[in-house]
């Protein structure tokens, strides 16, 4: 074990840093990665390794599994209608191959959304770097990991040399003090936290999250909070490994096991920040103010509690974010002062890599048992292997018959590239972390909540306080 | 890449805050080769009408004929998603600078890795600039990058920071997979402590 000098007082984000520096060159850190995780919009990396004549460096280090493009209505890609579309898929199993990096495919069970197959499959570790070509790679900080996505070039990069130029973030802690009520979930707390902070208010910070409510948050509630961290701004969001962290990872595939396992818990307890340590920038959040939240408008910081209106631009002093407010609520079809809970909704999705495990589907599916939903609305598992336990215990015979589709796993609506899309005007309650104009399909109208709130609004076709609903 | 030097580039305004990489390049155009060119891509749906028209009120529509090659943004522009298709289709269509307060993370990465300069300066500066070249939008914008400077016009005059590391590879026209491949030597050294070594990382090694 190596615990290193410790003269000053460290934070966890520069305990992971400092580990994995290589060298550095004017400020720019080259870092050992991990863990690199890849997916099927991965085929440009490969095709500019490939124009290079380069070797993966390290294939061992290398997991993949397809997830922005197939299909979820079955497991035939035959499903999906575009040809070049399918190929992102076959490519991926084709450059797995070609490089023997592992790649949980189509037709095996381990497949999903690369962030959730990661700390599924015990790919996402403490204390190490993962990286991965999506934005959404954040989402393995909350295992204690230093993640974050990554462009193709940079893809490219880590296929070659298994490593990553890197310039030095800024720290931010955000302590999340008290707990959160009934009927609030993590998602809630993250939307939150964008809408304090900002959409840029994280730019060029690594962000760990503190305080008792991050402290008594289950494994699953941390990863949605760190996933959303990108729409913040930041780069990557982390949580200190705890007992919590450690219980979830024990046993997992290639989580270590046995001497392997003693060892590096051993080093994983070394890993939390120092009481002492300094952060560039601190936020306080009280999780006991926050109530379930739906956004309004055509970023994730345009939210408003289940209890508020759609705000008036007229009240916005900055002129561009004055114009900004007027362009999403005519995108979005609302006018200011309407009660979100007076907003209906034309459809649901229940999926993404921010909410789409086990615990998510099971908060929806408390919400709908046993009752019958008034508009359409699909449930995408994380992976298929949540897919598996949720149909073991029951969770989708409860979906089925409250008159959701069950889907296979995938993106699907959180990003539409397999087809999976809302029409132009309709109005989207998702679970996913992006209400962007034109995300879910040309023209459709994406409002951000969290998996009771999704269910909420499908059993009353308008946003309701789930809080007022007798499932939760 | 190309070198970056010293570059006279027709610019437009595009004050908007957080226009995401969706907005830059819809999802749906993804899965499209590299190779099949992403200019007309970019800013599709700001740029087109449904039935595919040009939108005149959209400013690259407006100065279509002016080979805009420089962007003067909004805050936190290429926030969203890591897609640098958004970087391709910019480079594509011909632009070779962004300039703004700053930038989505990523995306300001992918615009250094393919020869794209983007240049942050004060939000002063940033406003000063818009306002200018919304009063002669395509005029031509000084950029250059070993002085570090940006002019516009007779009195636009400031310098950017930049990353040297970034710069010199900018400059050069390089990009970095040559130069690590260069260090194999200490990236077999580092991967040796790190895997069997006294560093050995726990848990990662199986």
């Amino acid at each position: 074990m190596n615990t290193g000098a410790r003269a000053a007082p460290l934070a966890l984000f520069e305990r992971v840093w400092r580990r994995h520096t290589i060298r550095e060159v004017d400020g720019n850190v080259l870092l050992h990665v991990g863990r690199h995780l890849i997916h099927d919009g991965s085929r440009p990396a490969f095709q500019a390794l490939q124009d290079r004549g380069i070797p993966v460096r390290r294939p061992d280090r290398t997991f993949g599994t397809p997830d922005h493009y197939v299909p979820t209505v079955s497991r035939d890609l035959s499903s999906v209608a575009e040809a070049g579309r399918r190929d992102m898929v076959i490519a991926l199993a084709r450059n797995a191959r070609a490089h023997g990096v592992t790649v949980f495919g189509l037709d095996d069970a381990r497949q999903g959304i690369i962030h959730v197959v990661g700390p599924e499959q015990g790919l996402s570790l403490p204390g190490i770097v993962i990286v991965c070509g999506d934005s959404h790679t954040a989402t393995h900080g909350a295992l204690g990991a230093l993640a974050f996505g990554i462009g193709a070039s940079e893809v490219a990069h880590v296929l070659a040399t298994q490593a990553l130029w890197q310039r030095r973030p800024k720290s931010m802690r955000i302590r999340v003090d008290g707990r959160l009520g009934t009927g609030v979930s993590p998602k809630d707390l993250i939307l939150a936290i964008i809408r304090t902070i900002g959409t840029g208010g994280g730019a060029g910070h690594v962000i760990e999250y503190a305080g008792d409510a991050i402290r008594q948050m289950s494994i699953e509630g941390r990863l949605t909070v760190c996933n959303m961290t990108i729409e913040a701004g930041a780069r990557a969001g982390m949580v200190a490994p705890d007992d919590r962290t450690f219980e979830y990872l024990h046993g997992r595939p290639w989580a270590p096991a046995g001497a392997a396992w003693d060892r590096a818990l051993a080093w994983w307890k070394t890993l939390p920040s120092d009481p002492d340590a300094q952060f560039d920038r601190e936020v306080s959040i009280d999780a006991s103010a926050i109530e379930p939240t739906v956004t309004w408008g055509t970023n994730p910081g345009m939210s408003a509690s289940i209890g508020g209106v759609v705000p008036d631009p007229q009240h916005e002093t900055d002129p561009a974010a004055r114009r900004a407010m007027v362009e999403a609520l005519e995108y979005m079809g609302l006018v200011p002062g309407t009660p979100i809970a007076a907003i209906p909704v034309d459809r649901v999705f229940i999926g993404s890599c921010t909410n789409a495990r086990l615990e998510d589907l099971r908060e929806a599916a408390r919400v709908v048992a046993g009752q019958r939903i008034r508009i359409p609305g699909i449930v995408v598992p994380g992976s298929t292997q949540v897919k598996a336990a949720a149909e073991r215990e029951g969770l989708a015979a409860v979906f089925r018959d409250a008159g959701f589709e069950w889907r296979e796993s995938g993106c699907s609506m959180c990003v539409g590239m397999n087809g999976d899309l809302a029409e132009s005007g309709q109005r989207c309650a998702s679970t996913s972390n992006r209400n962007f104009v034109g995300r879910q399909g040309k023209g459709a109208r994406t409002h951000l909540v969290s998996p009771a709130m999704a269910a909420a609004a499908a059993l009353s076709g308008r946003f309701t306080d789930v809080r007022q609903l007798g499932g939760s | 890449m190309r070198p970056f030097g010293q570059l006279i580039l027709p610019a437009a305004s595009l004050p908007q805050p957080d226009v995401d990489t969706d907005q830059i390049i819809p999802a749906r155009f993804l899965f499209r080769p590299r190779a099949s060119g992403y200019g007309e891509l970019l800013f599709h749906d700001l740029r087109f009408d449904p039935d595919g028209g040009l939108r005149p009120d959209f400013v690259l529509n407006a100065l279509r004929d002016a080979g805009v090659g420089c962007l003067v943004t909004g805050p936190n522009f290429g926030c969203g998603s890591s897609r640098e298709s958004a970087v391709w289709a910019l480079s594509d269509y011909g632009i070779r600078c962004v300039i703004g307060t700053g930038f989505g993370d990523i995306f300001f990465n992918n615009c250094q890795k393919n020869g794209l300069l983007p240049v942050c300066l004060a939000p002063e500066a940033v406003a000063d600039l818009h306002r200018r070249v919304q009063v002669a939008p395509g005029a031509g914008i000084e950029v250059n990058l070993p002085a570090q400077t940006v002019r516009f016009g007779d009195d636009f005059h400031v310098r950017f920071e930049i990353d040297p590391f970034r710069k010199r590879l900018l400059v050069e026209g390089k990009d970095d997979i040559a130069l690590t491949l260069a260090m194999a030597a200490e990236l077999d050294a580092f991967e040796a402590r790190y895997e069997t070594g006294a560093e050995e990382l726990p848990g990662v090694s199986s």
